[in-house]
């Protein structure tokens, strides 16, 4: 539940979503759910020309388990929030 | 310091919590590596880092020739989530010399 809590108080900042076929989509975060489930608003493929067949979407829907990786607002990170939520969900596990 | 249970290592993943706020090394699937300062993970290894450089290893063979040429592509970002499903393996970061 950390992540997915991190995610919902993300909800509103930048994101660049990388998935597992190399796709790279930046967006306004709009909601997550408890599967890491992803939706984005104002979408825009990072590689334009590499990859034109979304050039018409403005939101999608991203499946939880095609996310590679998530690029973080920098300051979108508060550390010692993220290190004592870690030690007490690591705790519980 | 802590309580003893809270400081035992029991569990690879205690390990882990080890290196919290330190830098780790992550080999990710697909000859992928991350370096950066381990934030937060849970115990799926999805995990935050922060001040991370990711190499991407790939092997072209020359046609002609058949030698293999490794090429390594480097990228820095300042703060990257990594789904656990592409963990391989966490570490302490390989120095080499």
């Amino acid at each position: 539940m950390l992540f997915f809590s991190y995610f919902k108080d993300l909800v509103g900042r930048e994101v660049t979503v990388e998935l597992k076929n190399d796709l790279a989509i930046r967006g306004t975060l709009h909601s997550v759910d408890q599967y890491l489930n992803i939706k984005l608003e104002n979408t825009r493929v990072v590689d334009q020309d590499k990859y034109p067949h979304m050039l018409s979407v403005w939101n999608c829907f991203i499946r939880g388990s095609v996310v590679r990786y998530v690029q973080l607002p920098p300051d979108g990170v508060d550390v010692e929030l993220l290190h004592d939520a870690t030690r007490r969900e690591a705790r519980g596990g | 310091m802590g309580s003893e249970e809270e400081s035992a290592v029991k569990e690879p993943l205690d390990l882990i919590r080890l290196s919290l706020d330190e830098r780790i090394y992550v080999k990710l699937r697909h000859d992928r590596e991350l370096r950066g300062k381990l934030h937060a993970y849970d115990q799926h290894l999805n995990m935050i880092l922060g001040d991370v450089e990711e190499i991407v290893t790939s092997v072209e063979i020359d046609d002609e020739t058949y030698e293999e040429i490794v090429r390594t592509t480097r990228r820095t970002v300042p703060f990257l989530f990594v789904r656990g499903d592409g963990v391989i393996l966490v570490s302490p970061p390989l120095r080499t010399a």
